[in-house]
């Protein structure tokens, strides 16, 4: 699942069918998290990068460089464009040091990155999510027909090299709204995996007694799986959702990486990966640092979720 | 059981087929014009027009999809050039044949996958093993929070950091080239391990995370504490007992997850730049040579298609207990 590894994939979790018991409060997971200092340490980064997403304008105004302004000053053009000073020219003036070359601010540039990724992966997420659910609830509930289209369509969709298919996509489509398309692409082949598991769910949930009951006192259709079944889908949905942000995350990167994801000048960290490799033997810091944000965020929301994972599963196992 | 057999090969085909026509009809409706691509700079409108004529750009898009179906069961003519099957049409870029193109590189793949995939099944189950066996005490913490970096490190940057350590500062280690295993075994293997590391690392951590979970499921059954009562010492015990059921779905995850490396493998060749099928699809998205995306999408669904089949019924053969009934 490394990335690569079916970049897309999210890994099944919990037991298929859900055992019975309340289903896991929110409040639960909240003072589990609070009480875990590894776990309150993984919050606490993931914080940081969501309010440089969100505050990026103001954030470049205080450190004083935009992610598109050029410090030829920053850089020896002598030496081929190589950063003035140590570590990829850290200093007061550029936190984390400038671009080779041209001389960009790197904090500018990791701050408006962190935007790109963030709005990319939760937007994913919450497409993903939406399809997965509601996909997954039909099929299940409906069984027939409707299973058979929405089972065949999963098979379809996670029989396709999801990765090369993506990057051929994404390569011969005009440039366009590069965000917009990589959302969408991404979830098409996403939403599968969730819904797969939610099906499943479905499929023995409405068999259940407290289900019986609700149609014996008249629910509608439409009542029974919005008001019976989805409040026992949440643990299944939240712990798959969290596990899916940090796969959004690398796959965005990855594929801009690869130079299909957005298109420059816009910052965003695979890029700045990618634009590192001719560098790397001068000037370390401009792949260190990218580098490190991007495995820090997806190390810290896979701990996170891992955790809920895990209260989630003991309120189902109790 | 034949039947099952039988009715699970119709879906694969059915698939396949649907893969095939959407890959098909999405690169049609995408792609500039391929007379024009492969005509150049010097060209005249006759010669694009025969160009289409050979191609058989000129005719209904299901018709040409006929065609190209018929190429590979069958062979196909291009004007005088006749193309055996199986047929996947020539490169517009070299004018290779596609087909051939594949089975050159086809050896550094399998190369690369096969080294991958017996790097991680060894350390990701018998590192899950043993932190199962030693539950609770540092080993097993300290190789379980190594298992979650290890899934979240992107696997080109863990291939950029091991190429500028070990092969730009240390210098232990040459630059990947292709070598072949009998020309130079050394070169051969100091090429390969960095491309199998980097691809192992996610799955070995992933492995590991599941193979100690289920271990840990399995001491817990009955069948295993009445082993333990009888008398039977807890490594024999574990042996006869616990690995099997504990491997098990094991063997599944590997099956698909081995069957969709071709594509997982496309990170891992290009930054390493070993010739292999996912460097060619990745040069050949870039330049927009359709025939080799379309040969490459397909076979790579091709494999996970038919790894998941495989998959089920070794599924059956191991675990008796959800043998299918053959209705």
């Amino acid at each position: 699942m490394t990335a690569t590894p079916a970049l897309l994939e999210v890994e099944e979790v919990g037991t298929p069918a859900p055992a019975g018991g309340p289903p896991t409060s929110t409040r639960r997971i909240l003072t589990t998290i609070t009480k875990d200092k590894g776990a309150l340490a993984c919050v606490l980064f993931i914080v940081i990068v969501v309010l440089m997403a969100v505050a990026a304008p103001l954030i470049t105004k205080l450190s004083g460089w935009g992610p598109y302004q050029f410090d030829s000053a920053a850089i020896n053009s002598d030496l081929g464009g190589v950063p003035h000073g140590s570590l990829g020219g850290i200093s007061g003036n550029h936190w984390f040091g400038v671009e080779p070359q041209n001389g960009r601010d790197l904090f500018a540039r990791i701050v408006y990155g962190a935007r790109v990724s963030i709005t990319i992966s939760l937007s994913a997420t919450l497409l993903t999510g939406v399809l997965g659910v509601v996909l997954g609830m039909l099929a299940g509930f409906y069984r027939g027909w409707v299973d058979t289209v929405i089972s065949r369509l999963m098979d379809f969709l996670m029989a396709f090299p999801a990765l090369i298919f993506m990057i051929a996509i994404l390569s011969s489509l005009p440039a366009g709204n590069r965000p917009v398309l990589l959302v969408v692409v991404i979830s098409a082949f996403g939403w599968p995996y969730l819904a797969r598991v939610i099906r499943g769910q479905t499929m023995t949930l409405a068999n259940r007694e407290f289900v019986e009951a609700a149609r014996a006192s008249g629910a509608k259709d439409v009542q029974v799986v919005f008001r019976e079944i989805l409040p026992n889908l949440r643990g299944s949905i939240i712990v798959m959702t969290t596990l899916a942000i940090p796969g959004y995350i690398g796959t965005e990167a990855g594929l801009s990486f690869l130079g299909v994801g957005v298109s420059p000048p816009t910052a965003s960290w695979g890029q700045m990966i990618s634009s590192s490799v001719s560098w790397y033997s001068v000037d370390p810091m401009f792949f260190v640092i990218p580098g490190t944000f991007l495995f820090l965020t997806v190390l810290s929301l896979t701990v996170l979720g891992d955790k809920i994972r895990s209260v989630v599963d003991q309120g189902e196992a109790a | 059981m034949t039947r099952y057999v039988i009715g699970r090969l119709g879906g694969v085909v059915v698939i396949l087929l649907a893969v095939c026509l959407f890959t098909y009809l999405i690169f049609f409706k995408l792609s500039p014009d391929p007379a024009v691509m492969i005509c150049g700079k010097t060209c005249t409108p006759e010669r694009i027009d025969s160009i289409r004529d050979v191609l058989g750009l000129n005719q209904p898009i299901l018709t040409q999809f006929w065609e190209f179906l018929q190429g590979i069961f069958a062979g196909r003519d291009y004007g005088s050039v006749h193309c055996s099957a199986p047929c996947l049409g020539y490169s517009f870029q070299t004018n290779e044949s596609v087909w051939s193109m594949i089975t050159a590189r086809l050896p550094v793949s399998i190369t690369v996958a096969v080294g991958a995939a017996v790097l991680w099944l060894l350390a990701g189950v018998i590192g899950g093993l043993i932190s199962a066996i030693k539950q609770g005490t540092w080993w097993d913490r300290t190789a379980m929070a190594l298992a979650l970096g290890g899934v979240s490190v992107p696997n080109y940057v863990l291939a950029l950091v091991l190429q500028f350590v070990l092969v730009v500062k240390l210098q232990v280690l040459p630059f990947p080239s292709a070598p072949a295993f009998a020309d130079n075994p050394l070169l051969w293997f100091e090429s390969y391990i960095m491309p199998w590391t980097v691809l192992a690392v996610g799955y070995a951590c992933l492995y590991a995370r599941l193979t100690r979970a289920n271990v840990i499921d399995t001491l817990q059954e009955n069948y295993f504490r009445t082993a333990r009562a009888k008398g039977l010492s807890r490594s024999l015990v574990l042996r006869r007992h616990a690995l099997r059921p504990a491997l098990t779905p094991i063997t599944t995850i590997f099956g698909m997850d081995f069957a969709g490396l071709l594509g997982g493998a496309l990170i891992t060749e290009t930054v390493f730049g070993l010739n292999g099928i996912g460097k060619m699809a990745a040069d050949s998205i870039a330049k927009n040579d359709q025939p080799v995306i379309m040969a490459v999408t397909l076979l790579a669904a091709f494999f996970v298609v038919i790894g998941n089949v495989v998959v089920d019924l070794v599924y059956t053969t191991l675990d008796p207990r959800v043998r299918v009934t053959s209705s």
